[in-house]
């Protein structure tokens, strides 16, 4: 692996028990994915694209091949080492926001320097920093349940952003958001990956997403059918 | 430390959810105390009873008398010996005289066992003072509420009764129910009937004889028994109704049981029910970066919370409350009479420290082993799983 391929798959594979059968969602992926690279895994749905984009994140792990990650091997992590590897150097951003109901935005995106263990002050400051990034410094103490499903994905890209990672990993981010929220979330990753170097990773099938990525990687049936670097 | 901060926070932090499970942990933890004190409760009033109106501090049986086999009742009766005679006259012990008998209750046949006692004694709390009944053509005869509902007797009537005396004659007399008296102790009620010591004497043909002789309560030293005395103690005299208690205990802890597995019940629905709601969130918490096992941690610990905090507001309201009952007491429904305990109309319970200790303790331990088990369930799902919102 060079100094900038941050994600590696080879032959990667993935089989889901179906009854006394299997499922083939992945089959013999191979990729990789560089520092600051602003990609996306683009397909329809059942193309595989989450199951691609959750090994990578090492929350699944493959059935065949090897999907290497910042230098770890995904097949061979334990449960204690895939978690410290999504905590410090890994971002997520979710479909549906997933974000803890019972915590105002600061909390939110606090959780996960506290996982870090970071120092209070430190936490405020780049809490404060991450809301900053996202436009929502005045919604710091509201609950999820007061903000619009834009305010929400801003609060989830400030959660994955707060602890800088390496990689963010963006499942479907716009799925459930309109056009305006939609550009105004992506100039936002955008922005975000032009001034931190942010590796993001999509998986999507929404034409405005598509748009701004500057690498199209195209599943279909589990199979990587097209790369295409856009310029 | 995080882990602990983490709850801390969730648990202040869900508002209803808490409050709801708080309650109902609550509810369960107060009623268990209430229930097991209203036992204690009344195992000490009956055992209270018991020595107030029968067996006083104790007893001296002739040695011929097997309460369990009615057949010596009529051989069972000896001169009071010197040494409690002195007591009795001091009013630290009385002589209570047996006779198996058979009344006529309207025509019909029944037997009754007489039992004669000093209507002047002050050794028991049992109301022998209704047979001063002064010049009468009969002798008095006292009665409990559950003799006078097995007979049909009531106060006033005239039952004609049959017994044998010293020299096995059969004689016959008539005996007026002065008194029903409402008895808690169903060992001096059913089946007896109460006449003056003296009287029973005269009946059987034998002056200054017992069959037992109940010393006072209070009484310091117990005098020596003699060949045809035998003392028999505290443990000795209640020990029917401790084993009636175990029986009874089997029951109550099979109850205890039933009643601890419902309010483990709905604390395991409702936690399984907010852990299984919250998988998502498992699933969220593990993509950021936390641990199965802090997962497990943070939501058996979230659990445990709302035991403590149970057991707080428990005893906030609850004390209160079972205060209030201790010193009141519970007034029993007529029915408890009527499937055959021997309860008084109000029952004062006991509540213990260990009661309250043992209960919190399982109560505790409870919560713990209810919020780990579905926590442990769902934190083994695959991650992508949880966050699916798939059930475990």
């Amino acid at each position: 692996m060079t100094n900038e391929e941050l994600i590696i798959a080879q032959d990667l594979s993935k089989d889901y028990p179906i009854g006394g059968d299997f499922f083939r969602a992945l089959d013999g992926i191979n990729l990789s994915v560089k520092q600051g690279e602003f990609s996306g895994i683009i397909g329809p749905s059942g193309s595989g694209k989450t199951t691609l984009l959750n090994i990578i994140g090492a929350l699944d792990t493959p059935s065949d091949g090897s999907v290497n990650v910042l230098g770890n091997k995904v097949e061979n992590m334990t449960h204690t080492e895939s978690a410290n590897l999504r905590n410090n150097f890994l971002g997520f951003i979710f479909q549906t926001y997933n974000l803890l109901p019972v915590y105002n935005v600061y909390e939110n995106v606090e959780f996960p320097l506290l996982l870090q263990k970071i120092e209070k002050l430190q936490r405020e400051e780049m809490v404060m920093q991450a809301l900053e990034w996202v436009g929502l410094t005045n919604k710091a103490k509201s609950r999820p349940s007061q903000l619009s499903g834009g305010e929400s994905q801003r609060v989830a890209i400030a959660r994955a952003m707060v602890k800088k990672p390496k990689i963010v990993l963006a499942d479907e981010p716009t799925a459930n958001l309109d056009a305006d929220n939609s550009h105004h979330i992506l100039k936002t990753m955008v922005k975000l990956n032009e001034e931190l170097n942010t590796t993001f990773l999509f998986s999507t099938h929404d034409e405005k997403v598509i748009s701004y990525l500057k690498r199209k990687i195209m599943l279909n049936d589990g199979k990587l059918v097209d790369d295409i670097l856009v310029n | 430390m995080l882990t602990l901060k983490l709850a801390f926070k969730n648990v202040t932090k869900a508002g209803l959810r808490t409050w709801l499970n708080v309650l109902i942990l609550s509810f369960a933890y107060v009623l268990i105390i209430w229930t097991d004190g209203l036992y204690d409760g009344m195992s000490k009033q009956v055992v209270g009873d018991m020595i107030d109106m029968e067996i006083g501090g104790g007893q001296f049986w002739e040695r011929n008398y097997d309460k369990f086999d009615p057949f010596t009742i009529d051989d069972a009766y000896a001169p009071i010996p010197e040494n409690l005679e002195e007591l009795v006259k001091n009013n630290e012990a009385t002589p209570v005289l047996f006779r198996a008998s058979v009344i006529f209750p309207q025509g019909r046949v029944q037997s009754a066992i007489l039992k004669g006692i000093d209507p002047n004694q002050k050794v028991l709390k049992f109301p022998s003072e209704y047979l001063n009944t002064g010049e009468s053509d009969y002798i008095p005869g006292l009665i409990g509420s559950r003799m006078a509902k097995n007979s049909g007797l009531k106060n006033g009537d005239i039952v004609t009764v049959r017994w044998q005396d010293v020299n096995g004659t059969f004689d016959a007399t008539d005996i007026e129910i002065v008194n029903v008296i409402s008895s808690y102790v169903q060992t001096i009620d059913n089946g007896q009937i109460w006449i003056p010591l003296k009287s029973l004497q005269e009946m059987i043909g034998a002056t200054n004889v017992a069959t037992v002789i109940v010393l006072h309560k209070d009484i310091e030293t117990i005098p020596s028994g003699s060949p045809l005395w035998e003392f028999k103690d505290h443990n000795f005299l209640l020990a029917d109704f401790y084993n009636y208690l175990d029986r009874k205990g089997m029951g109550s802890a099979i109850m205890y049981g039933l009643l601890m597995a419902m309010a483990l019940l709905a604390i395991f629905d409702t936690q399984v029910l907010a852990i299984f709601r919250r998988r998502k969130e498992m699933g969220t918490m593990m993509a950021l970066g936390m641990t199965r096992g802090g997962v497990i941690r943070l939501f058996t610990l979230e659990g445990t919370m709302h035991g403590i905090l149970a057991i707080i507001i428990g005893t906030i309201y609850g004390l209160p409350i079972l205060y209030f009952s201790a010193v009141n007491g519970i007034a029993m429904p007529e029915a408890v009479e009527q499937v055959g305990l021997s309860l008084n109309s109000t029952l004062y319970p006991v509540y213990g420290i260990g009661l309250f200790l043992s209960t919190s303790l399982i109560m505790f331990i409870s919560v713990i082993v209810v919020s780990f088990l579905p926590t442990r369930k769902i934190a083994r799902l695959n991650p992508t799983d949880a966050l699916r919102g798939k059930i475990a």
